[in-house]
């Protein structure tokens, strides 16, 4: 009986193999092991060990010890409050989907802000997975636990639900709603009243026109003044909503005043995120209001007392001003922001010139090329010729624009100066940075004018004394052979580059060889003749140098040049001096020599000989 | 600001030499001149003590409303004169309240605190240095803080005059003044900060009626400093005054108070300048313990949920902290958290920083741990064992391995028999862990196969799911 029982028994077992393969004990002893990295896999695997214990148990067993086991480590919590967002398959689907909501309940109340975020996050997703009927059932009565909780973290996750759950629930469900959002927006605690008033400008939307009105502005207003600055700067950015949201005719009567008030608040905080915010407000509030309102606000903003708040108008000048009505923007930007632009430029803070240098160039395309020539470009000048180096360099990043507007003559004559002082600054870095906007500058004036005003500066830092510099350069004239082509490379980069092979100096040798191998790699194949003919006979000479640098030097540019050679030149020319580099006396150039030898050009057949075939 | 990020990009050194230019600019920092108007030129008025008894009043309240007048000491050379009537006037007021009796009279106090007001509260500016490290940077100063410095001394005499009377006091120094009072708490400048918290625990020594007001509000500090900004400078300052407050709580202790010990004293552990404030909290939390020893349990559970996993500068403030605390615990309270507290000092002894371990291994020169230890020595010599035999072969560092060596000794001594069982079982127990540690990967790969296998079952069921959505928009 024993032996035929086996086979039986075993395939029992298989048969409800769920229960024996995957016991929920095993499972839920791996989500409580002692080890936090070991619980936190487990958490993580969570859809995993769901799909192992199918819907049915999963929503049984598995969601139940969850919710009880809420406390843990703050990382296994976040890692937990996100899983359960993606859950509602794993319990049986949308039909199921309010079992997830009790450990999400919890964890909308632990203190980790994040933890409680995640949660949110997740409860709104699957706010939308319930059916109207769920959803009122199940869904807005956790909303409202929520809201009227003791400690502050459950009210504050609460302010997060209101407004997914609103356009889909009665109307009755719907006061109730908005009386738990007025109350929380009058909360006790100051974390409370933040979180209503992050949240009020995406509850705004959600709500009918009516009560947009009547609820949402006194909300809105009460906020604005609240006693402390962290809860009215949050005010400020409802406002952008709240303002979208009403008609044009009601904006003065409803929003204006707060927002008067906020852009004059005492805080710096509160002007701050008016400064911030100040396009969305200027597209919210509409032409009207922007002109007899706004630009003397963003006046005050540019002139504030505070550092911050100005970089923070200097950030918007050009949006702002783009912005503006057509019919007399030329006439607000050259009487009313304009003068205080300049002021800017020579701001005692450099953030403040520097948020303005970023933006500034953009004026010129909106006031067109006398006024640019007339007003903008003193201003241009002055800032390039900032002691900071950033200010230099967002003046220079954004050349492009007032080229478009002035012509290249124009800029040449009245940038260039500045820009070839900035490429010999005595600070590296700050050559290093001209360097890199080389390739930019290069693309925006042409090949002849870079012929005649550029070319000579990028091929001195080819020898400078700092490698960085040395290094950078050779990159820069590798995009500069990538935007002006080979032939130009043949013509005005290779002679000076392989000029430089006889150099005294073994660093100016060396470069040469860096300079080849970018070159070659930038014109391949199709210009191979550059390189056989011109470049690859200096190379070969190089190996006879005197300093190991350089032929080790010699070794690793072969290996390059290689794939553009043809087998021929490759065997007669290239071969025997890399065999003689390997028996050198210097280890390294032997060690580069070999690395070369072995590479796969001289090995088997080139890409040329595969091409030729 | 990301403004400094970019220039760094652009040149590593212009970080320092900012850093460079803001010393020379320091004491820089002030909102307090916000008033665009330019102040009326002071002009001096007799001096308090010639004057006759019957005008001293009155030239009492002239004075102190001279005294609101604000001046721009960003500017260093505008109203010197002014500037100069203003400090010498401000002296005389400090020496007029702290020297004389029967001087406030009722009518005073509004004009008092009218000119407390107006010259200390102010929203604070901007930190100059966006990443103000207080360990390591230098602090930015309040530029006002000749005539600050003053007006803090003024309210500070003026609290302790012995004519105070707070029933008078109280419509003036509300909660509103307390608000405003401890937002200044945030301030950089450590002068003013430690005036604020003497002039704080003034108040709430003489105000009853303030007092809830003032831990409610402290409680709001930090919670937003642990899980919003993580940025106030006053953490210690605050502390500091709730350590002494903690001192006078009744017994029993209110559920509030056990509230802010769990949910605000315990996560500020989390912070990460905690090295700043850390011997206040400390002492808070010690305090607590002393008054009530019941709460050893939640508030040992509460550190170790907490313990800093990566910072080992932390994790020896920590390890202080336990130490303080074990001082004081009592025998049936550390039966209670012997298991949990061990696993994790098992861990810190075992930790590869040399002083994250000794910090550990010192907790075996303390007589009253050892005797806590001694007693449980059967509970604890298990948990210990692992670690303490591993290291005393692998650790680098030959200090910590001669400590260990003696904690071993000193623990064998405690019960010789256990010691050898546990000896004679190290290779057995480590081969058993293997063998779990290998079960647990054979499961997982079984369950990662079973995910596999399975994605077809996920795929069903989410069109499952779009089957019923188009149905329902179908009806």
């Amino acid at each position: 009986a024993a032996e035929e029982g086996g086979p039986c028994q075993s395939k029992m077992a298989g048969a409800d193999g769920d229960d024996s393969l995957y016991p929920i004990a095993v499972l839920i002893d791996e989500l409580r092991n002692e080890d936090v990295q070991l619980r936190l896999n487990s958490i993580k695997k969570l859809s995993t060990i769901a799909l192992a214990l199918g819907v049915e148990r999963t929503r049984t067993e598995l969601l139940p010890f969850l919710t009880d086991t809420i406390y843990d480590e703050d990382e296994v919590l976040l890692a937990l409050a996100e899983q359960l967002g993606n859950f509602t398959m794993l319990v049986g689907g949308p039909e199921y989907v309010h079992c997830l909501l009790p450990p999400l309940e919890s964890l909308a109340t632990v203190e980790e802000t994040v933890v409680r975020d995640k949660a949110v996050e997740s409860l709104r997703k699957i706010s939308q997975e319930h059916s109207p009927v769920d959803l009122e059932v199940h869904f807005e009565p956790l909303v409202k636990r929520l809201a009227s909780g003791d400690w502050f973290t459950s009210r504050t996750s609460a302010c997060g639900l209101f407004s997914v759950c609103y356009p889909r629930v009665s109307s009755t469900v719907k006061a109730e709603i908005r009386q738990h959002f007025r109350t929380l927006c009058s909360d006790d605690t100051p974390m409370v009243r933040r979180a209503a008033a992050s949240k009020l400008g995406e509850f705004a939307k959600v709500l009918e026109l009516d009560y947009v009105k009547s609820d949402i502005i006194s909300l809105f207003t009460a906020l604005a003044s609240d006693e402390q600055d962290s809860v009215r700067l949050l005010a400020v950015e409802a406002c952008v909503s709240i303002a979208t949201l009403l008609p044009q005719e009601d904006l003065e009567t409803l929003v204006m005043p707060t927002l008067r008030q906020a852009a004059e608040d005492k805080s710096w905080r509160v002007r701050y995120m008016v400064a911030d915010k100040f396009s969305e407000l200027q597209k919210a509030v509409g032409p009207e209001i922007t002109k007899n309102d706004l630009v003397p606000a963003f006046q005050n903003l540019l002139k504030d007392c505070e550092a911050e708040v100005r970089a923070a108008a200097a950030n918007k000048v050009k949006e702002f001003c783009e912005n503006l009505p057509e019919d007399n923007r030329e006439q607000i930007i050259m009487t009313h922001i304009l003068p205080c632009v300049k002021e800017l430029v020579s701001d005692t803070n450099q953030h403040v010139k520097s948020a303005l240098a970023s933006v500034i160039m953009g004026l010129s395309t909106i006031l067109g090329k006398d006024n640019t020539i007339e007003h903008l470009l003193p201003l241009f000048l002055a800032q390039l010729k900032d002691e900071c180096p950033e200010v230099r360099l967002n003046i220079i990043s954004n050349l492009d624009c007032v080229n478009e507007v002035i012509g290249i003559r124009q800029l040449s004559q009245s940038l260039l100066p500045a820009i070839v002082e900035l490429a010999e600054d005595a600070k590296w870095r700050v050559r290093l940075a001209i360097i890199e906007y080389m390739p930019l500058l290069a693309g925006q004036l042409g090949v002849e004018f870079f012929d005649e005003k550029l070319n000579t500066l990028c091929m001195a830092w080819l020898i400078d004394h700092v490698y960085a510099i040395r290094e950078a350069a050779t990159c820069n004239l590798m995009k500069l052979v990538e935007k002006f082509g080979a032939e130009w490379a043949q013509n005005t980069i290779v002679p000076k580059v392989l000029g430089m092979a006889n150099d005294p100096n073994y660093l100016h040798r060396m470069t040469t060889l860096f300079c080849i191998n970018v070159i070659v790699h930038c014109c391949g194949y199709p210009y191979r003749e550059i390189t056989t003919k011109q470049m690859l006979p200096v190379v070969l000479k190089m190996s006879n140098d005197q300093v190991a640098n350089v032929r080790f030097n010699v070794a690793k540019s072969l290996q390059k040049i290689g794939p553009v050679l043809d087998s021929n030149a490759l065997q007669t020319e290239v071969k025997p001096v890399l065999e003689k580099l390997a028996s050198d006396t210097d280890m390294d150039v032997k060690y580069f020599a070999q690395e070369a030898i072995s590479g796969e050009c001289l090995s088997s057949s080139t890409i040329v000989d595969k091409l030729n075939t | 600001m990301s403004a400094i990020s970019a220039s760094e990009k652009v040149d590593g050194f212009t970080r320092k030499s900012m850093r460079k230019a803001q010393k020379q600019r320091k004491s820089q920092g002030s909102s307090q001149y916000r008033t665009h108007s330019t102040p009326v030129e002071l002009s001096p008025l007799p001096q308090l003590k010639d004057a006759p008894s019957t005008e001293q009043q009155e030239l009492f309240t002239q004075k102190l409303q001279q005294c609101c007048m604000l001046f721009d000491f960003f500017d260093s050379v505008t109203d010197l004169k002014s500037k100069e009537i203003k400090r010498a006037t401000l002296n005389e007021l400090v020496d007029y309240v702290s020297t004389n009796r029967g001087v406030l009279v009722e009518s005073a106090y509004p004009e008092i605190t009218n000119m407390i007001t107006t010259n200390i509260f102010r929203t604070l500016p901007p930190s100059e240095n966006p990443d103000f490290d207080p360990e390591e940077d230098e602090p930015t100063l309040e530029a006002s803080w000749p005539h600050m410095q003053l007006v803090y001394e003024f309210l500070l005499r003026f609290l302790e005059n012995p004519d105070f009377q707070p029933s008078i006091a109280k419509r003036y120094i509300d909660q509103k003044f307390v608000q405003q009072l401890l937002e200044l708490f945030d301030s950089e400048d450590p002068r003013e900060r430690d005036f604020l918290k003497t002039i704080l625990h003034r108040i709430y020594g003489k105000f009853l009626g303030l007092r809830a007001f003032i831990r409610k509000q402290i409680n709001n500090i930090f919670l937003r400093f642990i899980y919003e900004t993580e940025h106030f400078n006053g953490v210690a300052e605050l502390l500091e005054i709730l350590g002494s407050i903690i001192n006078g709580f009744a017994l029993p202790l209110k559920a509030e108070h056990k509230q802010f010990l769990m949910k605000v004293l315990i996560p500020l552990h989390t912070a990460k300048g905690l090295a700043l404030f850390h011997a206040q909290l400390a002492y808070c939390v010690v305090q607590f313990l002393e008054k009530d020893p019941t709460l050893t349990e939640p508030v040992i559970r509460g550190l170790l949920k907490f313990w800093p996993k990566t910072c080992s500068q932390k994790e020896v403030m920590f390890l202080g902290e336990i130490e303080e605390i074990l001082d004081v615990i009592e025998p049936t309270q550390f039966k209670k958290i012997q298991e949990p507290l061990f696993k994790q000092i098992s861990k810190c002894v075992a930790n590869p920083h040399f002083q994250v371990a000794e910090r550990a291994l010192y907790f075996w020169n303390n007589e009253y741990i050892l005797s806590l230890i001694e007693e449980n020595i059967d509970k604890i010599l298990p948990i210990m064992f692992c670690s303490l035999y591993r290291i005393s072969k692998e650790h680098w560092n030959p200090t910590i391995v001669a400590l260990v060596y003696n904690v071993l000794k000193t623990l064998m001594e405690m019960n010789c028999t256990l010691f050898d069982e546990l000896t004679s079982s190290y290779k057995a127990d480590r081969q058993r862990e293997k063998k779990k540690e290998q079960e647990r990967d054979e499961l997982w790969k079984k369950l990662d196969e079973l995910r596999l296998s399975n994605p077809a079952l996920v795929q069903n069921n989410s069109h499952g799911l779009l089957c019923n959505k188009t149905l329902v928009l179908l009806r």
